[in-house]
Protein backbone atom coordinates (compact mmCIF):
# COMPACT_ATOMS: atom_id res chain seq x y z
CA UNK A 1 0.00 0.00 0.00
CA UNK A 2 1.22 3.45 -0.92
CA UNK A 3 0.10 6.77 0.47
CA UNK A 4 0.45 8.51 -2.92
CA UNK A 5 0.65 5.68 -5.49
CA UNK A 6 0.84 7.87 -8.63
CA UNK A 7 3.78 9.85 -7.25
CA UNK A 8 5.60 7.12 -5.32
CA UNK A 9 5.57 4.63 -8.21
CA UNK A 10 5.83 7.17 -11.05
CA UNK A 11 7.96 5.86 -13.98
CA UNK A 12 11.47 7.29 -13.67
CA UNK A 13 11.43 9.22 -16.93
CA UNK A 14 8.22 10.94 -15.96
CA UNK A 15 9.60 11.59 -12.48
CA UNK A 16 12.74 13.18 -13.94
CA UNK A 17 10.59 15.45 -16.12
CA UNK A 18 8.65 16.50 -13.06
CA UNK A 19 11.91 17.09 -11.18
CA UNK A 20 13.34 19.25 -13.96
CA UNK A 21 10.21 21.33 -14.24
CA UNK A 22 10.17 21.86 -10.46
CA UNK A 23 13.92 22.46 -10.23
CA UNK A 24 13.68 25.22 -12.84
CA UNK A 25 10.92 26.85 -10.83
CA UNK A 26 12.75 26.42 -7.51
CA UNK A 27 16.11 27.76 -8.64
CA UNK A 28 14.47 30.78 -10.28
CA UNK A 29 12.33 31.38 -7.18
CA UNK A 30 15.44 31.32 -4.95
CA UNK A 31 17.46 33.49 -7.36
CA UNK A 32 14.72 36.09 -7.75
CA UNK A 33 13.75 36.37 -4.09
CA UNK A 34 16.88 35.71 -2.02
CA UNK A 35 19.61 38.31 -2.43
CA UNK A 36 22.27 35.91 -1.14
CA UNK A 37 21.42 33.25 -3.75
CA UNK A 38 21.49 35.83 -6.54
CA UNK A 39 24.87 37.06 -5.30
CA UNK A 40 26.59 33.64 -5.16
CA UNK A 41 25.10 32.60 -8.50
CA UNK A 42 26.29 35.81 -10.14
CA UNK A 43 29.74 35.30 -8.64
CA UNK A 44 29.80 31.79 -10.08
CA UNK A 45 28.56 33.10 -13.42
CA UNK A 46 25.37 31.00 -13.51
CA UNK A 47 21.70 31.82 -13.47
CA UNK A 48 18.31 30.09 -13.72
CA UNK A 49 18.52 30.08 -17.55
CA UNK A 50 21.55 27.77 -17.41
CA UNK A 51 19.39 24.98 -16.05
CA UNK A 52 18.25 22.89 -19.01
CA UNK A 53 18.73 19.40 -17.55
CA UNK A 54 18.87 17.97 -14.03
CA UNK A 55 22.62 17.44 -14.42
CA UNK A 56 23.10 21.19 -14.96
CA UNK A 57 22.60 21.66 -11.22
CA UNK A 58 26.31 20.88 -10.71
CA UNK A 59 27.14 24.27 -12.27
CA UNK A 60 25.55 26.01 -9.29
CA UNK A 61 27.38 27.02 -6.11
CA UNK A 62 26.80 25.22 -2.80
CA UNK A 63 25.01 26.58 0.23
CA UNK A 64 26.21 25.64 3.73
CA UNK A 65 24.90 25.92 7.25
CA UNK A 66 27.08 28.94 7.93
CA UNK A 67 25.16 30.83 5.22
CA UNK A 68 22.01 30.25 7.25
CA UNK A 69 23.67 31.41 10.45
CA UNK A 70 24.90 34.55 8.71
CA UNK A 71 21.41 35.23 7.39
CA UNK A 72 19.78 34.79 10.83
CA UNK A 73 16.88 35.15 11.33
CA UNK A 74 15.09 35.66 7.98
CA UNK A 75 17.76 36.52 5.42
CA UNK A 76 17.14 33.37 3.38
CA UNK A 77 13.34 33.61 3.34
CA UNK A 78 11.96 33.85 -0.21
CA UNK A 79 8.41 34.89 0.65
CA UNK A 80 6.96 37.79 2.65
CA UNK A 81 6.02 37.14 6.31
CA UNK A 82 2.41 37.31 5.14
CA UNK A 83 2.88 33.84 3.62
CA UNK A 84 4.99 32.30 6.39
CA UNK A 85 2.82 30.06 8.56
CA UNK A 86 5.41 28.48 10.84
CA UNK A 87 9.03 29.02 11.86
CA UNK A 88 11.27 26.25 13.19
CA UNK A 89 14.78 26.79 14.51
CA UNK A 90 17.76 24.55 15.20
CA UNK A 91 19.05 24.33 18.76
CA UNK A 92 22.13 26.37 17.94
CA UNK A 93 24.25 24.27 20.30
CA UNK A 94 27.24 24.57 18.00
CA UNK A 95 26.83 28.24 17.16
CA UNK A 96 24.20 30.70 16.02
CA UNK A 97 20.78 29.10 15.61
CA UNK A 98 19.32 28.64 12.13
CA UNK A 99 15.71 29.27 11.20
CA UNK A 100 13.45 27.71 8.59
CA UNK A 101 10.10 29.11 7.51
CA UNK A 102 7.17 27.14 6.13
CA UNK A 103 4.25 28.26 3.98
CA UNK A 104 0.89 26.50 3.90
CA UNK A 105 2.04 24.41 0.92
CA UNK A 106 5.38 23.62 2.61
CA UNK A 107 3.54 22.26 5.65
CA UNK A 108 1.14 20.22 3.49
CA UNK A 109 4.00 18.63 1.53
CA UNK A 110 5.87 17.92 4.77
CA UNK A 111 2.87 16.01 6.11
CA UNK A 112 2.64 14.09 2.81
CA UNK A 113 6.33 13.13 2.90
CA UNK A 114 6.09 11.75 6.44
CA UNK A 115 2.75 10.09 5.68
CA UNK A 116 4.46 7.89 3.06
CA UNK A 117 6.52 6.36 5.90
CA UNK A 118 3.39 5.63 7.92
CA UNK A 119 2.12 3.56 4.99
CA UNK A 120 5.54 1.90 4.71
CA UNK A 121 5.09 0.40 8.20
CA UNK A 122 1.58 -0.74 7.32
CA UNK A 123 -0.26 2.24 8.77
CA UNK A 124 -3.53 3.73 7.50
CA UNK A 125 -6.41 5.91 8.63
CA UNK A 126 -7.25 3.14 11.11
CA UNK A 127 -3.89 3.46 12.88
CA UNK A 128 -3.02 5.14 16.15
CA UNK A 129 0.35 6.89 16.12
CA UNK A 130 2.18 7.95 19.27
CA UNK A 131 4.54 10.86 18.67
CA UNK A 132 7.26 10.75 21.32
CA UNK A 133 9.60 13.15 19.58
CA UNK A 134 9.98 16.47 21.35
CA UNK A 135 7.44 19.05 20.20
CA UNK A 136 8.66 22.59 19.74
CA UNK A 137 11.27 24.37 17.66
CA UNK A 138 12.77 20.93 16.94
CA UNK A 139 11.03 19.55 13.84
CA UNK A 140 10.62 15.95 15.05
CA UNK A 141 7.38 16.26 17.00
CA UNK A 142 5.38 18.46 14.66
CA UNK A 143 6.74 16.71 11.55
CA UNK A 144 5.56 13.29 12.68
CA UNK A 145 2.33 14.88 13.90
CA UNK A 146 1.68 16.37 10.45
CA UNK A 147 2.31 12.95 8.86
CA UNK A 148 -0.20 11.33 11.19
CA UNK A 149 -2.80 13.99 10.43
CA UNK A 150 -2.20 13.74 6.67
CA UNK A 151 -2.96 10.01 6.80
CA UNK A 152 -5.88 10.57 9.11
CA UNK A 153 -4.48 8.51 11.99
CA UNK A 154 -5.44 9.01 15.61
CA UNK A 155 -2.42 11.05 16.72
CA UNK A 156 -1.26 10.92 20.36
CA UNK A 157 1.00 13.94 20.95
CA UNK A 158 2.86 12.59 24.01
CA UNK A 159 6.10 14.44 23.14
CA UNK A 160 9.24 13.09 24.85
CA UNK A 161 9.77 12.46 28.55
CA UNK A 162 7.77 10.83 31.37
CA UNK A 163 8.64 7.39 30.06
CA UNK A 164 6.46 5.32 32.40
CA UNK A 165 3.47 7.28 31.18
CA UNK A 166 4.55 6.69 27.58
CA UNK A 167 4.41 2.94 28.29
CA UNK A 168 1.04 3.23 29.99
CA UNK A 169 -0.42 5.16 27.03
CA UNK A 170 1.12 2.77 24.53
CA UNK A 171 -0.61 -0.10 26.29
CA UNK A 172 -3.94 1.53 27.18
CA UNK A 173 -4.50 3.41 23.89
CA UNK A 174 -3.34 0.50 21.72
CA UNK A 175 -0.64 2.44 19.89
CA UNK A 176 0.09 0.94 16.44
CA UNK A 177 3.04 3.13 15.47
CA UNK A 178 5.63 4.90 17.58
CA UNK A 179 7.62 7.87 16.22
CA UNK A 180 10.68 9.10 18.17
CA UNK A 181 14.49 8.81 18.28
CA UNK A 182 15.98 5.28 18.25
CA UNK A 183 17.58 5.69 21.68
CA UNK A 184 14.28 6.82 23.14
CA UNK A 185 12.40 3.92 21.51
CA UNK A 186 14.86 1.53 23.16
CA UNK A 187 14.47 3.34 26.45
CA UNK A 188 10.67 3.06 26.23
CA UNK A 189 11.00 -0.67 25.39
CA UNK A 190 13.36 -1.26 28.33
CA UNK A 191 11.08 0.67 30.65
CA UNK A 192 8.08 -1.43 29.55
CA UNK A 193 10.07 -4.60 30.18
CA UNK A 194 11.20 -3.33 33.58
CA UNK A 195 7.56 -2.67 34.43
CA UNK A 196 6.90 -6.35 33.78
CA UNK A 197 5.44 -6.22 30.26
CA UNK A 198 6.47 -8.06 27.13
CA UNK A 199 5.60 -5.34 24.61
CA UNK A 200 6.43 -7.59 21.63
CA UNK A 201 3.66 -9.95 22.69
CA UNK A 202 1.31 -7.93 24.87
CA UNK A 203 1.22 -4.56 23.08
CA UNK A 204 -0.58 -3.82 19.82
CA UNK A 205 2.35 -1.81 18.39
CA UNK A 206 3.53 -3.05 14.97
CA UNK A 207 5.70 -0.26 13.54
CA UNK A 208 8.22 2.37 14.57
CA UNK A 209 9.36 5.41 12.61
CA UNK A 210 12.67 6.48 14.11
CA UNK A 211 15.20 9.14 13.22
CA UNK A 212 17.15 12.27 14.18
CA UNK A 213 20.16 10.27 15.41
CA UNK A 214 22.22 7.32 14.20
CA UNK A 215 21.45 3.74 15.20
CA UNK A 216 23.54 0.63 14.57
CA UNK A 217 22.00 -2.47 13.01
CA UNK A 218 22.36 -4.16 16.39
CA UNK A 219 20.35 -1.45 18.08
CA UNK A 220 17.69 -1.60 15.35
CA UNK A 221 17.36 -5.35 15.82
CA UNK A 222 17.08 -4.91 19.57
CA UNK A 223 14.22 -2.44 19.04
CA UNK A 224 12.51 -4.77 16.51
CA UNK A 225 12.79 -7.71 18.91
CA UNK A 226 11.82 -5.93 22.11
CA UNK A 227 8.80 -4.13 20.65
CA UNK A 228 7.91 -6.67 17.94
CA UNK A 229 7.80 -4.07 15.16
CA UNK A 230 8.77 -3.15 11.61
CA UNK A 231 11.48 -0.49 11.72
CA UNK A 232 11.28 2.55 9.44
CA UNK A 233 14.32 4.80 9.46
CA UNK A 234 13.33 8.39 8.72
CA UNK A 235 15.78 10.98 7.44
CA UNK A 236 15.31 14.71 7.51
CA UNK A 237 16.89 17.91 8.64
CA UNK A 238 15.28 21.06 9.86
CA UNK A 239 17.15 23.30 7.39
CA UNK A 240 15.57 21.44 4.47
CA UNK A 241 12.19 20.56 5.99
CA UNK A 242 12.28 18.12 8.88
CA UNK A 243 11.72 14.34 9.15
CA UNK A 244 10.35 12.83 5.94
CA UNK A 245 12.98 13.79 3.36
CA UNK A 246 13.69 10.05 3.01
CA UNK A 247 11.99 7.05 4.61
CA UNK A 248 12.77 3.33 4.78
CA UNK A 249 10.29 0.92 3.20
CA UNK A 250 9.53 -2.66 4.30
CA UNK A 251 12.43 -4.00 2.21
CA UNK A 252 14.71 -2.45 4.87
CA UNK A 253 17.55 -1.72 2.48
CA UNK A 254 17.78 2.05 2.23
CA UNK A 255 15.46 5.03 2.49
CA UNK A 256 13.32 6.23 -0.43
CA UNK A 257 14.21 9.85 -1.09
CA UNK A 258 11.15 12.07 -1.68
CA UNK A 259 12.40 12.86 -5.17
CA UNK A 260 9.31 14.80 -6.16
CA UNK A 261 10.21 17.40 -3.51
CA UNK A 262 14.00 17.14 -3.20
CA UNK A 263 16.88 16.46 -5.58
CA UNK A 264 19.77 14.54 -4.02
CA UNK A 265 23.43 14.56 -5.05
CA UNK A 266 26.41 12.85 -3.42
CA UNK A 267 29.73 14.69 -3.56
CA UNK A 268 33.22 14.01 -2.32
CA UNK A 269 33.43 16.24 0.82
CA UNK A 270 37.03 17.21 0.04
CA UNK A 271 36.91 17.90 -3.70
CA UNK A 272 33.14 18.66 -3.85
CA UNK A 273 33.02 16.72 -7.12
CA UNK A 274 29.99 14.44 -7.66
CA UNK A 275 30.67 10.74 -7.02
CA UNK A 276 29.05 7.86 -8.98
CA UNK A 277 25.88 6.23 -7.60
CA UNK A 278 26.78 3.69 -4.91
CA UNK A 279 29.82 5.56 -3.64
CA UNK A 280 29.78 7.19 -0.22
CA UNK A 281 30.07 10.95 0.08
CA UNK A 282 28.31 14.02 1.41
CA UNK A 283 24.60 14.33 0.69
CA UNK A 284 23.71 17.59 -1.10
CA UNK A 285 20.05 18.59 -1.45
CA UNK A 286 18.28 20.99 -3.79
CA UNK A 287 14.68 21.64 -2.80
CA UNK A 288 12.12 21.41 -5.61
CA UNK A 289 8.90 22.69 -4.07
CA UNK A 290 9.85 24.61 -0.93
CA UNK A 291 8.35 28.09 -1.04
CA UNK A 292 9.47 29.84 2.15
CA UNK A 293 13.07 28.61 2.27
CA UNK A 294 14.21 27.08 -1.02
CA UNK A 295 17.78 25.78 -1.01
CA UNK A 296 20.13 25.28 -3.92
CA UNK A 297 22.74 22.53 -3.44
CA UNK A 298 22.64 22.57 0.34
CA UNK A 299 25.53 20.61 1.87
CA UNK A 300 23.98 18.47 4.61
CA UNK A 301 27.27 17.21 6.13
CA UNK A 302 25.61 13.78 6.23
CA UNK A 303 27.60 10.94 4.72
CA UNK A 304 25.66 8.33 2.73
CA UNK A 305 25.38 6.89 -0.78
CA UNK A 306 22.66 6.56 -3.41
CA UNK A 307 21.15 3.12 -4.01
CA UNK A 308 19.80 3.36 -7.56
CA UNK A 309 18.74 -0.27 -8.09
CA UNK A 310 14.94 -0.67 -8.40
CA UNK A 311 13.29 -1.53 -5.08
CA UNK A 312 11.13 -4.66 -4.80
CA UNK A 313 8.50 -2.57 -2.97
CA UNK A 314 7.57 -0.93 -6.27
CA UNK A 315 8.43 2.64 -5.32
CA UNK A 316 10.49 4.30 -8.03
CA UNK A 317 12.12 7.04 -5.97
CA UNK A 318 15.81 6.29 -5.51
CA UNK A 319 17.07 5.34 -2.08
CA UNK A 320 19.86 6.63 0.11
CA UNK A 321 21.69 4.27 2.43
CA UNK A 322 21.60 4.69 6.18
CA UNK A 323 23.62 7.76 7.22
CA UNK A 324 27.07 6.47 8.22
CA UNK A 325 28.31 9.67 9.82
CA UNK A 326 28.58 13.40 9.62
CA UNK A 327 31.47 15.12 7.95
CA UNK A 328 31.67 17.36 11.02
CA UNK A 329 31.20 14.52 13.56
CA UNK A 330 34.46 13.26 12.29
CA UNK A 331 36.93 13.03 15.15
CA UNK A 332 40.54 13.69 14.38
CA UNK A 333 42.67 11.57 16.69
CA UNK A 334 46.41 11.84 16.29
CA UNK A 335 45.78 12.98 12.73
CA UNK A 336 43.52 10.04 11.88
CA UNK A 337 39.88 10.57 10.85
CA UNK A 338 37.49 8.51 12.96
CA UNK A 339 33.69 8.33 12.69
CA UNK A 340 31.61 7.21 15.69
CA UNK A 341 29.76 4.91 13.29
CA UNK A 342 32.99 2.97 12.68
CA UNK A 343 33.26 2.28 16.41
CA UNK A 344 29.59 1.36 16.52
CA UNK A 345 30.06 -1.12 13.69
CA UNK A 346 32.84 -2.88 15.58
CA UNK A 347 30.78 -3.05 18.78
CA UNK A 348 27.88 -4.55 16.82
CA UNK A 349 30.05 -7.55 16.01
CA UNK A 350 30.55 -8.28 19.73
CA UNK A 351 27.42 -9.89 21.18
CA UNK A 352 29.00 -9.74 24.65
CA UNK A 353 28.89 -5.93 24.54
CA UNK A 354 25.70 -3.93 25.11
CA UNK A 355 24.66 -1.41 22.44
CA UNK A 356 25.08 1.70 24.56
CA UNK A 357 28.55 3.19 24.52
CA UNK A 358 30.38 6.41 25.13
CA UNK A 359 33.53 7.74 23.53
CA UNK A 360 35.78 9.88 25.75
CA UNK A 361 38.51 12.00 24.15
CA UNK A 362 41.30 13.35 26.34
CA UNK A 363 44.77 14.75 25.83
CA UNK A 364 47.74 13.56 27.86
CA UNK A 365 51.22 14.96 27.32
CA UNK A 366 50.16 16.55 24.00
CA UNK A 367 48.83 13.23 22.75
CA UNK A 368 45.17 12.53 21.96
CA UNK A 369 43.73 9.58 23.82
CA UNK A 370 40.50 7.86 22.95
CA UNK A 371 38.67 5.72 25.47
CA UNK A 372 35.54 3.68 24.94
CA UNK A 373 33.15 3.04 27.80
CA UNK A 374 31.00 -0.03 27.27
CA UNK A 375 28.84 -2.38 29.32
CA UNK A 376 28.83 -6.15 29.03
CA UNK A 377 25.56 -7.99 28.41
CA UNK A 378 24.02 -9.47 31.59
CA UNK A 379 24.94 -13.07 30.70
CA UNK A 380 28.65 -12.34 30.21
CA UNK A 381 30.68 -14.11 32.94
CA UNK A 382 32.11 -11.31 35.05
CA UNK A 383 33.76 -13.62 37.58
CA UNK A 384 36.74 -14.57 35.43
CA UNK A 385 39.63 -12.19 34.80
CA UNK A 386 40.76 -14.25 31.84
CA UNK A 387 37.44 -13.89 29.96
CA UNK A 388 37.24 -10.17 30.69
CA UNK A 389 40.84 -9.63 29.57
CA UNK A 390 40.22 -11.72 26.49
CA UNK A 391 37.15 -9.64 25.58
CA UNK A 392 39.02 -6.36 26.09
CA UNK A 393 41.94 -7.61 24.04
CA UNK A 394 39.77 -8.78 21.13
CA UNK A 395 37.69 -5.59 21.12
CA UNK A 396 40.84 -3.46 21.33
CA UNK A 397 42.49 -5.32 18.46
CA UNK A 398 39.39 -5.07 16.28
CA UNK A 399 39.11 -1.31 16.91
CA UNK A 400 42.82 -0.84 16.26
CA UNK A 401 42.61 -2.62 12.93
CA UNK A 402 39.47 -0.72 11.87
CA UNK A 403 40.41 2.76 13.06
CA UNK A 404 44.22 2.66 12.97
CA UNK A 405 44.12 4.17 16.46
CA UNK A 406 44.68 2.59 19.88
CA UNK A 407 41.47 2.69 21.92
CA UNK A 408 41.45 2.23 25.69
CA UNK A 409 38.51 0.06 26.71
CA UNK A 410 36.70 0.56 29.98
CA UNK A 411 34.04 -1.89 31.06
CA UNK A 412 31.63 0.09 33.18
CA UNK A 413 28.76 -0.77 35.48
CA UNK A 414 25.29 -1.23 34.02
CA UNK A 415 23.31 1.93 33.21
CA UNK A 416 26.22 4.27 33.89
CA UNK A 417 26.15 5.27 30.22
CA UNK A 418 23.48 7.88 29.90
CA UNK A 419 20.29 6.86 28.08
CA UNK A 420 19.04 10.20 26.97
CA UNK A 421 15.48 11.11 26.16
CA UNK A 422 16.64 13.12 23.17
CA UNK A 423 19.75 12.74 21.08
CA UNK A 424 22.23 10.30 22.61
CA UNK A 425 25.40 11.93 23.89
CA UNK A 426 27.93 9.47 22.61
CA UNK A 427 31.05 11.59 22.43
CA UNK A 428 32.61 13.37 25.37
CA UNK A 429 35.44 15.57 24.12
CA UNK A 430 37.54 16.68 27.10
CA UNK A 431 40.49 17.92 25.04
CA UNK B 1 27.75 -27.13 43.21
CA UNK B 2 27.27 -23.94 45.16
CA UNK B 3 26.21 -20.48 43.96
CA UNK B 4 28.92 -17.92 44.35
CA UNK B 5 28.03 -14.23 44.30
CA UNK B 6 30.27 -12.47 41.73
CA UNK B 7 30.62 -8.69 41.51
CA UNK B 8 32.46 -6.66 38.88
CA UNK B 9 33.97 -3.41 40.16
CA UNK B 10 35.42 -0.83 37.80
CA UNK B 11 38.18 0.73 39.86
CA UNK B 12 36.46 3.56 41.61
CA UNK B 13 36.91 4.42 45.24
CA UNK B 14 34.17 3.28 47.57
CA UNK B 15 32.71 0.52 45.42
CA UNK B 16 33.82 -2.28 47.76
CA UNK B 17 32.16 -0.51 50.65
CA UNK B 18 29.05 -0.14 48.44
CA UNK B 19 29.03 -3.94 48.07
CA UNK B 20 29.46 -4.54 51.80
CA UNK B 21 26.93 -1.84 52.65
CA UNK B 22 24.26 -3.12 50.25
CA UNK B 23 24.65 -6.69 51.56
CA UNK B 24 24.48 -5.60 55.17
CA UNK B 25 21.44 -3.41 54.44
CA UNK B 26 19.74 -6.44 52.90
CA UNK B 27 20.62 -8.43 56.06
CA UNK B 28 22.80 -10.88 54.15
CA UNK B 29 25.50 -12.77 56.00
CA UNK B 30 28.86 -13.28 54.24
CA UNK B 31 30.98 -16.40 54.83
CA UNK B 32 33.93 -15.59 52.64
CA UNK B 33 34.98 -12.71 50.38
CA UNK B 34 37.87 -12.87 47.92
CA UNK B 35 39.04 -10.01 45.70
CA UNK B 36 40.84 -10.46 42.40
CA UNK B 37 42.45 -7.20 41.41
CA UNK B 38 43.85 -5.94 38.13
CA UNK B 39 45.24 -2.49 37.45
CA UNK B 40 41.89 -1.35 36.06
CA UNK B 41 39.13 -3.25 37.82
CA UNK B 42 38.36 -5.76 40.54
CA UNK B 43 36.28 -8.89 40.75
CA UNK B 44 34.78 -9.79 44.09
CA UNK B 45 33.79 -13.40 44.77
CA UNK B 46 31.60 -14.00 47.77
CA UNK B 47 30.04 -17.01 49.43
CA UNK B 48 27.05 -15.77 51.40
CA UNK B 49 23.53 -16.63 52.52
CA UNK B 50 20.71 -16.29 49.93
CA UNK B 51 23.08 -15.53 47.00
CA UNK B 52 20.30 -14.80 44.49
CA UNK B 53 18.69 -12.24 46.76
CA UNK B 54 22.17 -10.79 47.32
CA UNK B 55 22.77 -10.45 43.55
CA UNK B 56 19.44 -8.66 43.18
CA UNK B 57 20.24 -6.31 46.08
CA UNK B 58 23.58 -5.40 44.44
CA UNK B 59 22.02 -4.97 40.99
CA UNK B 60 19.46 -2.63 42.52
CA UNK B 61 22.37 -0.67 43.98
CA UNK B 62 23.64 -0.21 40.40
CA UNK B 63 26.42 -2.79 40.56
CA UNK B 64 27.20 -5.52 38.06
CA UNK B 65 26.48 -8.65 40.13
CA UNK B 66 25.50 -12.19 39.27
CA UNK B 67 25.61 -15.70 40.70
CA UNK B 68 28.10 -18.23 39.34
CA UNK B 69 27.96 -22.00 39.92
CA UNK B 70 31.27 -23.25 41.34
CA UNK B 71 32.49 -26.52 42.84
CA UNK B 72 32.91 -26.77 46.63
CA UNK B 73 35.15 -29.68 47.61
CA UNK B 74 35.90 -30.78 51.17
CA UNK B 75 39.62 -31.25 51.86
CA UNK B 76 41.28 -32.34 55.10
CA UNK B 77 42.62 -29.39 57.07
CA UNK B 78 46.11 -30.84 56.99
CA UNK B 79 49.26 -29.99 55.04
CA UNK B 80 49.04 -31.35 51.52
CA UNK B 81 45.25 -31.43 51.38
CA UNK B 82 45.00 -28.87 48.61
CA UNK B 83 48.01 -30.16 46.70
CA UNK B 84 46.34 -33.53 46.32
CA UNK B 85 43.21 -31.98 44.82
CA UNK B 86 45.11 -29.76 42.38
CA UNK B 87 47.34 -32.62 41.27
CA UNK B 88 44.27 -34.74 40.63
CA UNK B 89 42.60 -32.02 38.54
CA UNK B 90 45.73 -31.58 36.48
CA UNK B 91 45.99 -35.33 35.93
CA UNK B 92 42.37 -35.44 34.72
CA UNK B 93 42.83 -32.43 32.46
CA UNK B 94 40.38 -30.23 34.37
CA UNK B 95 41.11 -26.59 33.65
CA UNK B 96 40.77 -24.50 36.81
CA UNK B 97 39.86 -20.86 36.07
CA UNK B 98 40.34 -19.83 39.70
CA UNK B 99 40.07 -21.18 43.20
CA UNK B 100 40.20 -20.23 46.86
CA UNK B 101 39.74 -21.97 50.16
CA UNK B 102 38.16 -21.29 53.48
CA UNK B 103 37.57 -23.07 56.76
CA UNK B 104 34.18 -24.46 57.64
CA UNK B 105 33.75 -24.86 61.38
CA UNK B 106 36.35 -26.95 63.21
CA UNK B 107 36.42 -30.04 61.07
CA UNK B 108 37.96 -29.02 57.81
CA UNK B 109 38.55 -26.75 54.86
CA UNK B 110 36.59 -26.18 51.67
CA UNK B 111 38.17 -25.57 48.30
CA UNK B 112 36.11 -23.56 45.88
CA UNK B 113 36.97 -24.17 42.23
CA UNK B 114 35.69 -22.62 39.01
CA UNK B 115 36.03 -25.24 36.29
CA UNK B 116 34.60 -24.63 32.81
CA UNK B 117 33.33 -28.17 32.41
CA UNK B 118 31.18 -30.67 34.14
CA UNK B 119 33.58 -32.02 36.75
CA UNK B 120 31.43 -33.37 39.54
CA UNK B 121 31.62 -37.04 38.50
CA UNK B 122 35.33 -36.85 37.87
CA UNK B 123 35.98 -35.29 41.29
CA UNK B 124 33.81 -37.81 43.08
CA UNK B 125 35.47 -40.69 41.23
CA UNK B 126 38.76 -39.41 42.64
CA UNK B 127 37.36 -39.72 46.15
CA UNK B 128 36.74 -36.05 46.73
CA UNK B 129 33.64 -35.14 48.64
CA UNK B 130 31.40 -32.38 47.26
CA UNK B 131 29.93 -30.05 49.84
CA UNK B 132 26.20 -29.35 49.58
CA UNK B 133 25.15 -25.67 49.56
CA UNK B 134 22.98 -26.21 52.65
CA UNK B 135 26.07 -27.08 54.68
CA UNK B 136 27.59 -23.67 53.98
CA UNK B 137 24.86 -21.03 53.51
CA UNK B 138 21.15 -20.39 53.55
CA UNK B 139 19.90 -21.41 50.10
CA UNK B 140 17.36 -19.40 48.07
CA UNK B 141 15.61 -19.67 44.69
CA UNK B 142 16.93 -17.94 41.58
ZN1 LIG C 1 11.24 0.23 -1.29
Amino acid sequence: MYYQPEIETMPREQLRELQLERMKWSVRHAYDNIAFVKKICNEAGVGPDDLTSLEDIVKFPFMVKQDMRDAYPFGLFAVPMHDVKRIHASSGTTGQATTTGHTTNDLTYWGDCFARGIYMVGGSQDSTIQVSYGYGLFTGGLGAHAGGEAVGCAVIPTSSGNTKRQVQIMKDFGTDILACTPSYALYIADTAIELGYDPAKEFKISGVILGAEPASENMRQEIRDKLGVQYCDVYGLSEVMGPGVAMECEVANGLHFAEDHFYPEIVNPDTLEPVPDGEYGELVITTLTREACPLVRYRTRDVTRIISEPCPCGRTHRKIDRIVGRTDDMMIIRGVNVFPSQIEQVITAFPEIATHYQIVLTREAQLDKIALNVETEPDFPIDEVRKIEDLKRRLGAELKSNLQVQVEINLVEPKTIERSEGKAKRILDLR
Amino acid sequence: MIDQLSVFLPNKKGTLSTVAGALSDAGINMHVLVIADTAEYGIVRIVCDTPHAAARALSDAGLRATTTPVYAVRVPNTPGGLTQLLAYCEEKGLNIEYGYCFLLGEEGAIDVLKIDASAEDVLEAGGFEMVEPEEIYRVDEA
